[in-house]
């Protein structure tokens, strides 16, 4: 299908890093069934580096590619580079999405920090807030 | 390649193929006095009665469109303006017609008309007696579709159509999905309006029908020439008119067994399909469409299913309508009352003459396959399935 370029048709027929991490680090989990996008992250984090990351999707083809993508641009990189992950550069990675499936790394971003957020959180690291998404509120579709 | 897709186009048939080709042959202007552009009227003339005979009608009636949305404008239209010169601006509908209805009433609505859409319940249906009750004295037109394009359910034409003329409120209806696969008599059926698409029943694309019965006066949307009796403007598309003749032709010729062979694919596919847990066949489970699968699956969504079938050799439809480029799911599904979350992971299989039971034999093993293998990485389906979560299904 023309719908999506070949890198995206590759990490959603073959999505890397697929699963769950019993004992995860931080876990974030963005996005609504009602809008037909959940994703969520798994973290595992030693010495401030993302030695393991799993994701788990309900959505879209370019969702599940943006999961896929979006945790493949993170592993093994320190916590502070994982943060400056952008939604523009996920779908960047991806050569592209269809304008109306741009929210979907929006998504993929929110989710990453959100489980940085909730690692910070679990370890009593502080941080500044303004950084992460208003995640109690990242409705990203208008019911 | 399995083609399950019949309700969004079918594949042109080699008898309307040749039809076309013949009307390319077939050169000359209908309007024209001379001998060439005599000999294209004649079988313009040949194709609208067959069309005619197909649907019980009068050859005078057969007004020819560009397909089912300018049939289903002009339709509203014309009951809209002859409403108005009555000072009746009611108008009573379905809440899951197609877009081409919903839209246009909107587009009524903006114009002064109020619009009653009418509850379809959980199968899909409505019934003579929710129209009747719907009848203001201010009426001028209900719309009830034939049959549904997503669910496939098969709505009471006739005994709509008689609660409608013993009112004396127009009667139209979509039959888009309908003509073609089941019988459809618009004397039977009651029917003032009718719109039909030649691509549905294996003709080509960009050709329709508007059925008006003698005495309704149409309103002109494309203004100009004296084509179609004054009330459509433009030269005729003689190739693909005789082509949705032989194609309607050989449709209703083969009706019988086409509708043996759908019916007896349909429901394999909708027994094996029950099995997979935690989803639900949509639309009425007798009165349905012969060619129509319409099923939900909890914990998925629709968008990854089409990519993975077609991956494995099998063209589907959801009817989640995130490939159209809305993030809403199918209004049919919200119509009958499905909530946003199953109506998400729709499939939509429409069957075709020219499938076989291996064919449905191989779908019952491909699809549970892929939905148990999106389910496997949804965090939904992990919640339901540890109990954080109660299923819907």
């Amino acid at each position: 299908m023309a719908l999506y370029s070949e890198k995206v048709m590759d990490h959603f027929l073959h999505p890397r890093n697929v699963g769950v991490l019993e004992e995860a680090d931080g876990i974030g989990e963005v996005g609504n069934a009602k809008c037909g996008d959940i994703m969520k992250i798994y973290l595992k984090i030693d010495n401030d580096v993302i030695t393991d990351v799993k994701f788990e999707t309900f959505g879209c083809g370019s969702a599940i590619a943006s999961s896929s993508m979006a945790t493949e641009m993170i592993k093994g990189k320190p916590v502070s580079e994982a943060l400056q992950l952008t939604n523009k550069a996920v779908a960047e990675a991806l050569d592209g999405l269809p304008a109306h499936k741009l929210h979907c790394s929006v998504l993929a971003e929110e989710a990453i920090k959100s489980a940085l957020k909730d690692y910070y959180d679990k370890n009593g690291i502080a941080y500044d807030a303004s950084q992460f998404p208003d995640c109690e509120n990242c409705a990203h579709c208008v019911e | 390649m399995i083609y399950a897709d019949h309700a969004a186009t079918t594949k042109m048939s080699a008898t309307a193929m040749a039809a076309m080709v013949k009307g390319w042959e077939v050169y000359g202007n209908p309007s024209s006095l001379h001998t060439i552009g005599q000999e294209a009227a004649v079988v313009l003339q040949q194709a609208r009665e067959q069309i005619a005979a197909c649907l019980d009608a009068d050859p005078k009636e057969i007004y020819f469109t560009s397909g089912g949305s300018e049939a289903d404008n002009q339709a509203l239209r014309s009951a809209a303006a002859i409403g108005k010169r009555q000072g009746k601006m009611h108008i009573i509908s379905t809440a899951f017609e197609h877009h081409a209805i919903l839209h246009c009433l909107e587009e009524l609505k903006a114009e002064g008309f109020s619009v009653t859409l009418l509850d379809v319940h959980e199968n899909g249906m409505v019934t003579a007696e929710q129209v009747e009750a719907a009848i203001q004295p201010d009426t001028c037109l209900v719309s009830v579709m034939y049959a549904n394009n997503e669910i496939g359910s098969v709505m009471p034409i006739a005994e709509i159509g008689a609660v409608c003329r013993k009112h004396n409120v127009l009667f139209h209806t979509d039959a888009v999905q309908a003509v073609g696969h089941i019988p459809v008599s618009v004397k039977n059926d009651n029917i003032d309006l009718l719109s039909l698409s030649a691509h549905k029943f294996h003709g080509p694309k960009g050709i329709g029908v508007l059925y008006a019965k003698k005495g309704v006066r149409l309103y002109t949307l494309i203004a100009g020439g004296a084509q179609e009796r004054g009330k459509r403007a433009g030269t005729e598309n003689i190739p693909a008119i005789l082509g949705m003749a032989a194609a309607l032709q050989e449709a209703c010729d083969h009706m019988e067994e086409n509708t043996q062979h759908c019916k007896a694919l349909r429901d394999r596919l909708i027994a094996g399909l029950s099995q997979i847990p935690h989803s639900v066949l949509n639309g009425d489970p007798l009165h349905r469409l012969p060619s129509n699968v319409h099923f939900c699956f909890e914990g998925i969504e629709g968008e990854s299913l089409l990519l993975l079938l077609d991956q494995k050799g099998i063209c589907a439809s959801s009817g989640s309508a995130c490939t159209s480029g809305s993030l809403d799911p199918s209004h049919v599904l919200l119509a009958i009352g499905r909530p946003h979350e199953i109506a998400h992971g729709s499939l939509r299989l429409s069957l075709g003459e020219e499938n076989t039971m291996a064919e449905v034999e191989y779908m019952l093993e491909a699809i549970p396959e892929v939905v148990s293998y999106l389910r496997n990485m949804s965090p939904v389906w992990r919640d339901l399935t540890s109990g954080k979560k109660s299923f819907l299904l």
